[in-house]
């Protein structure tokens, strides 16, 4: 492996551990009353942003209150990542082109799990209704979108990667542009 | 042939006269206006204007806010009177902001907004307004739009002449426009009004970190009619201007009797030296009974300290320290150019414009150039002070305010128009009438160093046939008028809450940037406050219940109460829990001998009721908050004082009885 390679996936460990330091994922919500909009932020262990007034205004459709405490993944995301970028740092060192191909994998896995539990989690908020709820519309539900824009009633939600997640995607990239090369281009 | 053409000749000659006797005839508003005058003031939905506008409520009590140049109405904030909409003065909280030595006084007069200044710019802090008939000053807060401290003044009556400030804001002054004897010596025969009658130039300290005011000393001066003020700029710094009327110190028929004097006077206050001679010990404590009344932002309440005696020095016995300019008929307005040179005074019965050279008065007092004493203090000679008097001007000028390229603005009441000046060549360059009847008028910044040279506002007594009528009374008015041109172009007319005295007006974004949203929850002070749900409670005590009831879209908890009996005082302490912009809460009380409350996000009021009868009585959010706004009610049940129905609620509050 070369030495660029080396250091550009080196780099991009580094850029992974900025995630730690912003939020990861945004959700937005705008109506016609909150023309500013209110954002929920959600960051590798906490939340933070407008989530009291989003709450209040969930209570109308019966929603369950959204509190940091109810999500055990909080305590295992910043472990997560900092074992994938610890393996990262390893593989570049050890100049090994399989290592970099398998933590591509554990990345791909991992983002997978992920999605998976983030939509789980939607599906909740979304469908698990208290059935006394004052605003009821039938056959209603209101999952937000896992990646983009959705309608709810006046709501406009969207679903986004933050600051956090823009430098691990392109941290993945870089990686995986670096695997490409030395798997094809590279001269031994 | 001949006679066809003498005919002719005759008829035109007639149509030429006929057509010139018309052409003769004053010009009306229309062709004043500009063409592109809507344009000039259109702000376009969900734009914002560019600078506040601040006009004093006179007989209302309140202070207005508008936008300009849209001339919206923003607010009407409440000072000296009781306001029912918000419950100023309603509320165990506000009540004791309208305390004075007389006890509640309900209502005011008032009269001259002030903004706080720094470096003699308006810094857009603080906002102050005298109260003329108790005499009070009142500091009201632009973070918040709400007043935050009201200080009477002793030893005075009308305090007309305030709430002035000096350039950092270091002093707002005061002074009285009905002389009185001073305070615990005043039951005395009006004959001897000359003997015993004097006014009190009171300067007022206002702490330049909280604002918080302190009266802090009073100059004893001749009983004359102290009727506006201006502090000094630049030059003129340790200066304070005052002018007098009824300098003939008639005490019956004012109107002929304090008419007869050519000449009234400019009162001219050296306020550093005043300071001097305090810090020298020279001033006396006297004893004095006035009320000092502040609102707490944490707990959002007010407390009322009677204060029980005020520093004064006699005029006569300090000399340098006040001097009379005199000044041609019964003066009104005392202004001073933006760069401290100039004190602009007009007398009211006068058609002219004196102005006073602050140079040439350091020299008048320097050479002594005393044209006599009135009451022990100097009169200096009128040409001695003058730098020149404006000719032809109008008829009874009134107020001055400054533009930024040298001119003035004179306001005439009389001939009802606004007459702009050249202020160094005193000459006149144009004039606009008035509809009708100005008294006072405003640049943006026209009382400070840094005048905006966009706008002048005239302030209008009266409107006949300018609005659709509303019966006898009808509304007051102001009017935008486009000075940026050489010709002053009349853009806009717009009613006013109550009567406008003065205004003042300011660019937007000195008071946007601070503007506040909603109160932190978390540092809510007031001792009946229920910060969460959890902490909503009633607790009945002897005679008295009080309610911790919090507010949230969209209930009130507790919603029921059942246990009250006749004779019972309820207090029902609100805590609006949102903490977001513009979700205020209500609340309010079938039958209940007071006002709502109107509970801002983060505060708690408390609106006290005693029930006349027993029933049911419900209550209520009044202010349409949420889709559920109409579902935010509950019941208080009062029972016969010999009924045993034990106290009980519901929506979640703890319930607790001690005897």
């Amino acid at each position: 492996m070369k030495t660029t390679s080396r250091n550009i996936i080196l780099l991009c460990t580094l850029l992974m551990i900025g995630a730690f330091f912003v939020p990861f994922w945004k959700i937005i919500l705008e109506a016609p009353q909150y023309p500013e909009g209110l954002e929920m932020k959600i960051w590798l262990y906490k939340i933070t942003g407008d989530v009291d007034k989003i709450n209040g205004l969930n209570h109308y459709i019966g929603m369950k209150l959204i509190h940091e405490d109810e999500f055990p993944e909080f305590k295992i995301m910043p472990w997560a990542l900092g074992l994938l970028i610890v393996f990262g740092m390893f593989g570049a060192v050890m100049r090994k082109r399989t290592l970099i191909w398998a933590w591509i994998s554990a990345l791909a896995v991992a983002g997978c799990i992920a999605f998976y539990d983030f939509y789980q989690w939607l599906y909740d908020y979304g469908h698990n209704l208290n059935p006394h709820a004052a605003i009821k519309v039938p056959g209603m539900s209101y999952q937000p979108p896992m990646f983009g824009y959705k309608q709810l009633l006046n709501f406009l939600a969207g679903s986004f990667p933050d600051t956090g997640g823009y430098f691990v995607i392109a941290a993945a990239l870089g990686i995986v542009g670096v695997a490409v090369y030395e798997q094809y281009y590279s001269k031994k | 042939m001949k006679k066809i053409r003498q005919i002719l000749v005759g008829m035109t000659l007639i149509a030429l006269i006929g057509g010139s006797f018309t052409s003769c005839k004053p010009k009306k508003v229309g062709s004043l206006m500009a063409g592109d005058a809507a344009q000039k003031v259109y702000v376009a939905p969900g734009k914002f204007d560019e600078f506040y506008f601040f006009t004093s409520g006179g007989f209302s009590g309140q202070l207005g806010v508008y936008g300009l140049p849209s001339g919206r109405l923003l607010k009407n904030i409440p000072v000296f009177s009781q306001d029912p909409t918000t419950g100023w003065g309603y509320t165990e909280e506000s009540k004791p902001m309208l305390n004075t030595s007389h006890g509640f006084v309900p209502w005011d007069d008032s009269h001259h907004p002030e903004l706080s200044k720094t470096n003699g710019e308006d810094d857009g802090r603080w906002i102050f307004i005298n109260g003329n008939n108790t005499p009070r000053i009142a500091r009201i807060d632009l973070t918040t739009f709400r007043t935050a401290e009201i200080i009477e003044l002793p030893n005075a009556g009308g305090n007309h002449a305030s709430p002035f400030c000096t350039e950092n804001t270091e002093y707002v002054v005061g002074n009285s426009r009905f002389s009185l004897p001073l305070d615990g010596k005043d039951d005395v025969p009006i004959a001897s009004f000359k003997e015993n009658f004097k006014g009190a130039a009171t300067f007022i300290k206002v702490d330049p970190e909280s604002g918080r005011m302190n009266v802090a000393f009073q100059i004893i001066v001749p009983g004359f009619n102290y009727d506006l003020a201006h502090a000094g700029k630049a030059v003129s710094h340790d200066w304070v201007f005052f002018t007098c009327y009824n300098s003939e110190q008639a005490h019956n028929l004012l109107e002929v009797n304090a008419s007869q004097n050519d000449k009234d006077f400019v009162m001219a206050v050296n306020w550093k030296k005043a300071e001097e001679l305090i810090a020298q010990g020279k001033g006396k404590k006297i004893p004095a009974s006035y009320m000092h009344n502040t609102f707490d932002e944490k707990t959002h309440s007010a407390t009322s300290t009677q204060e029980k005696e005020v520093t004064i020095l006699m005029a006569e016995e300090m000399p340098g320290l006040v001097y009379y300019i005199p000044c041609p008929k019964s003066p009104h307005g005392c202004d001073i150019s933006p760069d401290g040179r100039y004190i602009v005074a007009s007398g009211k019965l006068a058609a002219t414009i004196p102005v006073f050279s602050f140079e040439k008065l350091q020299k008048a007092i320097e050479s002594k150039a005393f044209e006599g004493e009135v009451a022990g203090i100097p009169v200096l000679k009128y040409d001695e002070v003058l730098a020149g008097e404006v000719q032809q001007t109008g008829l009874g000028p009134l107020h001055t305010e400054f533009d930024d390229k040298g001119f003035a603005y004179t306001s005439f009441f009389v001939s009802s128009e606004i007459v702009k000046w050249d202020l160094e060549k005193r000459v006149v360059v144009d004039r606009a009438p008035t509809y009708y009847s100005i008294g006072h008028l405003c640049v943006p910044g026209g009382d400070s160093r840094k005048p905006s040279g966009k706008y002048v506002i005239a302030l209008n007594k009266i409107t006949k046939d300018r609005y659709l009528p509303t019966g006898p009374e009808l509304t007051q008015s102001a009017q935008l008028f486009d000075i940026s041109g050489d010709k002053m172009t009349l853009l806009l007319d717009f009613p006013t809450i109550g009567e406008p005295h003065y205004a003042q007006a300011i660019a937007a974004d000195k008071i946007v940037k601070n503007s506040k949203k909603f109160f932190k929850i978390e540092d809510n002070a007031n001792p009946f406050a229920a910060k969460s749900e959890a902490e909503a409670k009633v607790v009945h005590k002897g005679n008295r219940v009080d309610v911790y009831m919090i507010a949230i879209r969209s209930h009130l908890n507790p919603d029921n109460i059942e246990g009250i009996k006749m004779g019972d005082e309820v207090y029902f302490h609100v805590t609006n829990l949102e903490q977001d912009w513009d979700v205020p809460h209500g609340f309010a009380v079938k039958g209940a001998n007071n006002s709502e409350l109107l509970i801002m996000p983060g505060e708690t009021a408390t609106l006290k009721w005693t029930p006349d009868r027993a029933g049911m009585f419900p209550f209520y959010c009044t202010d349409f908050c949420s889709a559920l706004h109409q579902e935010m009610q509950g019941y208080a049940r009062v029972s016969p004082a010999s009924a045993n129905v034990p106290l009980s609620f519901s929506g979640g509050a703890t319930a607790s009885e001690s005897k």
